[in-house]
């Protein structure tokens, strides 16, 4: 699901983009993460150098210091204080490159946290594609949470462990050119069997993950269902399926564990071989003269600091894979223009006046996922749309869902801009309105109450931010709501949980209301809820209604009878076009959508 | 959810040596086949990399420093010492997949026992049990909580291995040379408390990053799933503040983990290499003095790099500890909870629509005490699930084959007797039954098959729309086909792109609302109740299906009761019985209790304000 509808985002086009390409594009948008960088790699440099100072010191004590029969205890302390000096500076520097590497990484991912973020918020598709809302939330959570864990773990393993193994071969070809060379030739033998554990190790944790997930469903299916379950008396076959899916999971993880335990041994096995063949070559050597004693002992612990890396780098790469792509998605983002712009500060204010409202010639397309914006060819979502709205009249859109009346809506605040002709507000093309100026005198209000944590106070202040308790307090008692508000214990001081969960969806909609009212609009938008809620809300949100549009103009898009009946004038859409136009007693008279929709209505009402 | 779930137990409040022992036990009985072969693996890789050591010190003396005095080497020896050192590592190797094996063979076994358990509790124990506990904390026990104490089975062989290895490495200092000895003494123990006092202040760290995590997250869904509000009173600026002052409080958390790795990371890096050193320097001294020979030198400078790095297995294993103690806390106390419905042998036969009687019935919901098995409850759980209300003292009596509707102002116990009525649980006191049959004393199989309730929240199965009316019990087509016709669903659900095998996603998230209460409408038919009980069940089912719906139940040989709040609903039933604050009030046909109760009057007409033309 989550990848079917991240591909439906138009910039999945640039899916094979390379690696290289998003870096770059990332570190342009990102010049925090330039700041320094040399210095970094070069104390990280340090930081590798370090590790190689013992096993050349070993190489020296034997070689030296325990030459012939006696030892050289002066060389001996000579060369382990050297040893321990370098052993401090790489534990310094290690730990100054960690420190700078969180510092500046973490400050730029933020950055880019809060732009990706802000820049979401101005695409349209936010609210016109709901089901889509998981994927942008991974944009700026777990997209970037994973080039962080990249940078700091991954990413730093995979550079400081390459130049570990780059170190630690010069350091062997310099010691002894030929015993260096059988390492060379042994390496590709551990890189085809890293390999070839590496894609069945994918494989292997990729069913794991979808075990995970299958048995994650069932489980909270489970626990969501257990009433169902009971009365129906399911729970043998509830218990067997359970049975099913924990066993799989458990069975693809033995399979997966089973093949990394084996994949170590093996590691270790491939290091000894290559141990085996330094000591076998290194003694011909050394019998020779070419080489001597401590060389040899030193390539063991040589040995060790190649081949671990090499180990480790396969996972490495994985992990920079997936953070690559992460970042990839998140720039992908930024690189979307947002279809409606703010003309900023040369644009116009709304006059202060009742606002009237004008579609001409209005044409509105979804731009087709995958395709340039304003591809043609698309079925428009409104077309012919050519109406003029007066002051203070109060419409109703009427419509089955997907006849166009939300997008009609959308258009009129100008969440999204008409492909063809003109929306304009008290005679103002709406374009050419400066956002701070259309916000605060057009003012839309969404079907479902949709709250933020936070107070009651708080959620109403959106409307008029800085407005004062006991301003919110007679915004209440003008929609006769002070009662319902006295009943709260703590009153306006409320909190209403996670999206307004500690309240009612009618108690929520009573707070947005507020919300609207205190705003003060000249030009209201109302979706009205569908949802079913107790009657004495019911009847409170109705009054609240009928004092919060007077004197306004008010566009509502209506679900109920009663809301038409009791509208000025009904635009009735259908299939992206207003079909009949007028009160309510004309189209019931003429018919047609309206009628039928009116006899639907009739029929759930009194029968 | 998940990410709540993750909370950070307080570390320092568990007596953790105790727990932790407890713990371990625990596990170790649990899992003993698994557990031995991770045993017997890591007591090979022990064994073998001390052996190592020795192997290379060896080739050393014996080998290499002979062959070049001799300034001649056999092809023998050459061979013998590959052999040697390919031979033991071969061994270390397989100790070591033994070892891995073992530990992951033992975390699988015991999630998959713990998972096993705990959600067999979950289908035994009382629905009252369910309601006192968040839905997040129940999947949490099933998931987090048996993954973290099953978690500790991971590094415990390695752990196990290490301490052998630490104890024959110690012995062999010993008896070679008391200097060496000294060296080994002194590094292990700080590398030891080193290891663990950076994982316990990761850990720590980590935790806290990972609640802002969830928080940006939050923040996030919250702001998106408003994009409408946001946009609309222009409230972007505010948003984007609110949210980069979390993401910089991330930030800043973030960094403390670059700086506590900046601290540790070093310091764990050098010491092995400073114990190294301290041999070569101790052990050239006692070269000089006769006392060892510069094979056994080698071998305790390799044995020490071999032994420091496996050292962090008991950092990991400490700063694991309390996450697991918790968690096996958590998944015990689920285990421990007692109580199933018992269920009787009586059966009322199966003779069309049932009667069915309530006798001063009483219920209260039991406090929300949410039994503190975790912190999850406070943190995913802001309000108390909607119980509804308790009863008291309530006598109803349905005849047979009447259609009953339960009308009453919202949180009168509406949904309380309905869920009573069908033995979701059992009233405090009082009686219910069945064709004068007690509820409790009725067979488990004839229950489910003589009552049905479709609830007011539809719950579908991840499955085709065939299988949620089936239930996979032995039903034929045609009577699958018959119940969806009834339930007025057929018409849709052939019209869906797979018809009856449409598979109808999560939650049933591919369907309408009305749709999905179609559904389990059908699912309740096709088992023929004698009773069945429709607890708000068409909500949001168009009005005029709704009354389709129910106009088509009254042909069936059933006896139907309906919490209604719509009009057009309530006129169709034989009979209403008004509640209130969990008592009948009154009970008459519609029209009857329209005219003689003002209170009943108010609640329909509240409705018609919203549903019919003024």
């Amino acid at each position: 699901m989550t990848t079917k509808t991240a591909q439906a985002l138009p910039t999945a086009r640039r899916k094979h983009q390379g690696a290289w390409k998003t870096v770059k594009r990332g570190l342009s948008l990102s010049p925090e993460l330039r700041i320094g960088l040399g210095l970094t790699l070069a104390i990280a440099l340090v930081a590798t150098a370090g590790r190689v100072i013992v096993p050349i010191a070993i190489q020296q004590i034997i070689d030296r210091g325990l030459e012939g029969g006696g030892v050289d205890m002066g060389f001996v302390v000579q060369m382990i204080m050297l040893a321990l000096g370098a052993v401090v500076i790489t534990a310094g520097a290690t730990g100054w490159m960690h420190l700078r590497l969180a510092r500046v990484a973490e400050t730029a991912l933020s950055g880019l946290r809060v732009r990706a973020f802000r820049h979401i918020h101005d695409l349209s598709m936010l609210h016109q594609a709901s089901e889509q809302r998981g994927v942008l939330v991974a944009r700026v959570t777990s997209d970037v949470d994973q080039i962080s864990r990249f940078m700091q773990w991954a990413g730093l393993m995979l550079v400081v462990n390459a130049g570990q193994a780059l170190l630690a071969l010069i350091v062997m070809l310099v010691m002894s050119v030929w015993l260096g060379l059988v390492v060379v030739v042994l390496v590709p033998f551990i890189v085809i069997m890293i390999r070839f554990f590496q894609t069945r190790l994918e494989v292997a944790f990729l069913r794991v993950r979808e075990r995970v997930g299958h048995m994650l469903a069932l489980l909270a299916e489970t626990v969501v269902g257990a009433p169902v379950i009971r009365a129906y008396g399911i729970e043998a076959r509830t218990r067997e399926r359970l049975e099913q899916a924990i066993e799989s999971h458990r069975h693809a993880g033995v399979t997966a564990g089973r093949l990394s335990a084996a994949f170590s041994g093996a590691g270790e096995i491939s290091s000894a071989v290559v141990v085996a063949a330094v000591v076998v070559v290194g003694t011909i050597l050394a019998v020779q003269g070419t080489t001597t004693v401590g060389t040899v002992v030193a390539f063991l612990f040589l040995v060790q600091l190649f081949v671990q890396p090499v180990q480790v780098m396969g996972e490495a790469v994985n992990e920079a894979q997936t953070a690559v792509a992460g970042w990839s998605r998140v720039l992908d983002i930024l690189d979307i223009e947002p279809d409606v712009a703010d003309p900023g500060p040369d644009g116009l204010e709304l006059p202060r006046k009742p606002l009237g409202v004008n579609f001409d010639k209005v044409v509105f397309r979804y731009p087709r996922p995958g395709e340039d914006m304003g591809a043609g060819d698309a079925t428009p979502a409104l077309q012919n749309i050519d109406t003029e709205i007066p002051p203070r009249q109060r419409v109703a859109i009427v419509g089955e869902t997907g006849s166009g009346k939300t997008t009609f809506a959308k258009l009129l605040t100008r969440l999204m801009d008409p492909s063809e002709g003109t929306v304009s507000i008290g005679g103002i093309d709406v374009k050419k309105v400066r956002f701070d100026s259309l916000r605060d005198r057009v003012v839309m209000v969404p079907q479902e109450g949709m709250l933020f944590r936070g107070t009651i106070a708080d959620n109403v202040r959106m409307g008029r931010p800085g407005a004062r308790n006991e301003e919110i307090l007679a915004t209440f008692d003008r929609l006769g709501l002070r009662d319902w508000l006295d009943e709260l214990a703590q009153g306006v001081a409320t909190p209403v949980g996670e999206r307004g969960s500690s309240l009612s969806v009618g108690e929520r909609q009573l707070v947005t209301l507020v919300r609207a009212a205190i705003a003060d609009p000249d030009l209201l938008v109302l979706d009205e809820a569908t949802s079913a809620v107790d009657p004495a809300t019911e009847v409170r949100i109705n009054r609240a209604l009928v004092e919060l549009t007077s004197g306004r103009t008010v566009v509502t898009i209506a679900h109920r009878l009663s809301t038409a009946e009791a509208a000025d004038r009904v635009l009735v859409f259908d299939d992206g076009e207003i079909r009949q136009d007028g009160p309510h007693e004309q189209l019931v008279v003429e018919g047609g959508v309206y009628g039928a929709l009116y006899e639907s209505w009739q029929r759930g009402t009194t029968s | 959810m998940s990410t709540n779930a993750q909370t950070e137990p307080p570390a320092q409040d568990v007596p953790l040596l105790g727990r932790g022992r407890d713990l371990i036990a625990r596990q170790l009985k649990r899992a003993p086949k698994e557990f031995s072969v991770g045993m017997v693996g890591t007591t090979l890789y022990a064994g073998m990399t001390i052996l190592s050591s020795y192997v290379i010190g060896w080739v050393t003396d014996s080998v290499l420093l002979p062959a070049i005095e001799a300034g001649d080497i056999t092809i023998a020896t050459l061979v013998g010492a590959a052999l040697a050192v390919v031979g033991v590592a071969t061994a270390r190797g397989i100790g070591i997949t033994l070892r891995r094996s073992g530990a992951y063979y033992a975390q699988h076994r015991l999630q998959y026992r713990d998972r096993i358990e705990v959600t067999d509790r979950y289908l035994d124990l009382p629905i009252e049990w369910h309601r006192r506990h968040p839905t997040g904390q129940l999947l949490a026990n099933a998931n987090e909580d048996v993954e973290a104490a099953a978690f500790i089975a991971a590094p415990l062989p390695m752990a196990f291995g290490v301490i052998l290895m630490l104890v024959g490495t110690g012995v062999l200092l010993i008896l070679t040379d008391p200097f060496l000895a000294l060296i080994g003494f002194a590094v292990g123990p700080i590398m030891l408390v080193v290891n663990y006092v950076f994982q316990r202040k990761m850990r720590a760290v980590a935790a806290k990053a990972q609640r802002l995590r969830a928080e940006v997250a939050d923040i996030a869904h919250e702001s998106f799933d408003a994009a409408l509000v946001v946009k609309t009173l222009g409230r972007e600026s505010d948003e984007v503040g609110r949210f980069g002052e979390r993401s910089d409080e991330l930030r800043d958390r973030m960094v403390e983990v670059g700086r506590l790795r900046a601290a540790f990371d070093p310091l764990i890096e050098a010491l092995p290499n400073i114990g190294v050193l301290a041999v070569l320097l101790v052990g050239a001294w006692r070269v000089d003095q006769g006392l060892v020979t510069p094979g056994t030198l080698i071998t305790f400078a390799y044995l020490f790099r071999l032994v420091a790095l496996p050292m962090r297995v008991f950092g990991w294993l400490l700063g694991e500890l309390p996450r697991s103690v918790v968690g096996m806390d958590r998944v015990e106390s689920v285990l421990s909870e007692t109580g199933s419905v018992r269920y009787g042998q009586e059966d009322p036969g199966d003779d069309g629509g049932a009667k069915a009687d309530a006798e001063s019935i009483a219920y209260q919901y039991p406090e929300s005490e949410y039994e503190d098995l975790s912190s999850v409850a406070a943190a995913t759980s802001v309000t108390e699930p909607e119980n509804g209300r308790g009863i008291e003292k309530i006598s109803l009596e349905i005849a047979p084959g009447r259609t009953v509707a339960l009308v009453g102002p919202t949180g009168a116990g509406k949904s309380t007797i309905a869920h009573l009525l069908v033995r979701l649980f059992d009233p405090d006191t009082g009686r219910i039954s069945l064709d004068g049959h007690t509820l409790v004393d009725l067979d488990r199989d004839v229950l489910a098959s003589s009552v049905s309730i479709v609830f007011q929240e539809t719950f579908l199965f991840n499955d085709t729309v065939y299988s949620n009316i089936t239930l996979d019990e032995g039903f034929d087509e045609s009577e699958v086909y018959e119940a969806a016709k009834l339930a007025r669903a057929h018409d849709f659900i052939t019209a869906l792109g797979k018809g009856y095998a449409t598979v109808v996603g999560e939650r049933g998230t591919s369907l309408s609302g009305g749709q999905r209460q179609r559904v389990a409408i059908a699912r309740a038919l096709i088992r023929k109740p004698r009773l069945l009980v429709l607890d708000d069940a068409t909500s949001a089912v168009d009005p005029a299906v709704e009354s389709q719906i129910l106009e088509g139940l009254r042909e069936l040989d059933t006896t139907v009761l309906i919490v209604a709040y719509r009009r057009s609903s309530i006129v169709l039933a034989d009979e209403v019985i008004y509640i209130e604050d969990g008592r009948v009030i009154d009970r008459d046909t519609h029209q009857g209790l329209y005219e003689s109760l003002p209170a009943y009057q108010a609640l329909i007409d509240a409705y018609e304000v919203v549903e019919e033309p003024a």
